[in-house]
């Protein structure tokens, strides 16, 4: 079964295309990564799952249910099976970041305080932030406030976590620490990660699937391995310009 | 759903279409603010559960307390100068003794609410429209969107029940304070005692005064918090947005504050 599935989506913004009549589905436990330059969509893909954004044409499932149609409580319903780190974080800043974490459970359940921060703690040490609890996000680095996101998104172990540039302006160590928490997430959670990211050497470390996005289509989608000897020359210029070679090593020229 | 998609309009091809899309814009607008604050009243019945009652302090203290300072030098001064003005022209007729009732009955009906409000939207709705503006931009409303948290519930209403709490009461005290600066102008510089002061000012001023001005202060805490919320749930355009936003949120507060003034003033007298 699929977790999400775009049935022909179109959206067009400020009279630009963004998706054009793209068509693709991810599959329950896959890892899937969309790939592609700026302003190619990928965020757009990401918003339309969970209806930040609606398709001008088509439709975007999740699982038997259509997000693009969804209204109140169902979507409501729709997106609680989601999990959102976006690029900035998004915490609330007045919050710490344990505040910020256990928000969706003060929220949504009746669970007293003490299990709340007991679940509070096993998350931040997840994500390797148990001694940062106490911490504003303006105090903390921006991998550590993409972690706490991180945190927040996974608290109430969502069917799917949708992962936006989880790498972008981070350093390369920090940005694999990322990719590993991705993964092994995937591993303890059994869940479905969709990330978005231009960062191919992450793409091709933590998919299980990738997808490239060049001017509102989808040009190639296949597995990490066929990904690198794509004969698609959107897909090759993209290899070659983060100078990654067939053989997926990195190699400057 | 607050959080909206980007819009992106064909310019327009003549000055009636430019006229009528600014007209027709004003107008959605108008009905996203009352919407917006018909969802808000609806959500008060949340006002009780600890977290809300929580925030509520919080924001009772960051709008009425940390607005304390200035709202005293203003009303005060404001009570000097309505005193000395009364004065100076009644001494002509040697009735400076009614500088007590000029004062009472203006700082009632009048000055307390509007100075009240215009302080409070200056200080206060500029404040919320740029967090929330900010919010907006760092995508922290789609966020609590998502995480199924009602933006309304968590950020409006506690807003809307602080100053619908703070802004007749602050009104009040500016009134109290303005009554107070007037009566020092009164015995320094024109020669009225305290006594007949305070005496003058009871005699004529009724309870219709002190309820129409605090039904005034009432609404206009309403007003500050709704357009400001509403402004900064429409920011876009990053940094720049979120100046924009809190500028109109000032401007457009200020403008309800005195036209909705003048009618309840007119409703009532």
């Amino acid at each position: 079964m699929n977790a999400v599935s775009f049935q022909n989506v179109s959206k067009t913004l400020g009279g630009k295309v963004i998706l054009n009549d793209v068509s693709f589905d991810i599959k329950k436990g896959d890892v899937f990564v969309i790939v592609g330059p700026s302003g190619a969509g990928k965020s757009v893909s990401l918003k339309h799952m969970v209806r930040l954004m609606t398709p001008d044409k088509g439709n975007v499932m999740v699982g038997n249910d259509n997000v693009s149609t969804a209204a109140g409580n169902e979507l409501t319903l729709i997106r609680r099976k989601f999990g959102y780190l976006f690029q900035g974080g998004a915490l609330l800043a007045w919050m710490t970041i344990a505040e910020n974490v256990a928000l969706p459970l003060r929220e949504h359940t009746d669970l007293d305080d003490c299990t709340i921060m007991d679940k509070v703690h096993d998350t931040l040490k997840m994500v390797g932030l148990e001694n940062d609890t106490e911490k504003l996000p303006a105090n903390i680095s921006g991998g550590m406030i993409k972690r706490a996101g991180l945190a927040r998104a996974i608290i109430e172990s969502p069917e799917i976590i949708l992962y936006d540039e989880p790498t972008s302006g981070l350093d390369p160590v920090t940005s694999r620490h990322i990719d590993k928490l991705i993964v092994s997430l995937r591993a303890e959670m059994n869940g479905t990660s969709i990330v978005v990211t231009h960062d191919l050497h992450s793409a091709l470390s933590i998919g299980t699937r990738i997808a490239m996005l060049y001017h509102g289509d989808i040009v190639e989608l296949a597995t990490p391995e066929d990904f690198i000897n794509s004969t698609d020359q959107e897909v090759k210029e993209f290899l070659a310009a983060q100078y990654i070679t067939r053989r997926g090593a990195w190699e400057r020229k | 759903m607050l959080t909206r998609e980007p819009e992106h309009f064909p310019p327009s091809v003549n000055t009636v279409g430019r006229m009528g899309r600014t007209v027709l814009f004003s107008l959605r607008r108008t009905g996203q603010a009352v919407i917006l604050l018909i969802l808000a009243i609806i959500n008060i019945r949340y006002a009780l559960t600890k977290r809300a009652q929580r925030e509520i302090v919080i924001q009772m203290f960051a709008s009425g307390i940390r607005s304390l300072g200035v709202i005293t030098v203003v009303a005060f001064f404001t009570g000097m100068i309505l005193a000395l003005q009364t004065g100076i022209a009644l001494r002509e007729f040697n009735q400076e003794v009614n500088i007590g009732t000029a004062v009472m009955v203006s700082m009632l009906r009048e000055m307390g609410p509007f100075m009240t409000g215009l302080i409070l939207a200056a200080a206060v709705g500029s404040s919320i429209a740029a967090q929330i503006g900010t919010m907006t931009i760092s995508e922290e409303i789609a966020a609590l969107e998502l995480m199924g948290i009602d933006p309304v519930r968590f950020l409006v209403m506690p807003r809307l029940v602080a100053m619908m709490i703070m802004t007749p009461l602050l009104a009040f005290y500016t009134s109290i304070i303005g009554i107070l600066g007037g009566g020092i102008v009164g015995i320094t510089q024109l020669g009225v005692p305290w006594v007949k002061y305070m005496q003058n000012a009871t005699m004529y001023a009724e309870t219709k005064d002190l309820y129409v001005g605090l039904l005034k202060a009432f609404i206009f805490g309403i007003i500050i918090t709704i357009v400001a919320c509403k402004q900064g749930f429409d920011t876009t355009q990053g940094a720049v947005g979120v100046g924009l936003g809190t500028r109109q949120s000032v401007i457009t507060s200020f403008l309800l504050i005195l036209i909705s003034g003048y009618f309840i003033t007119r409703l009532f007298y």
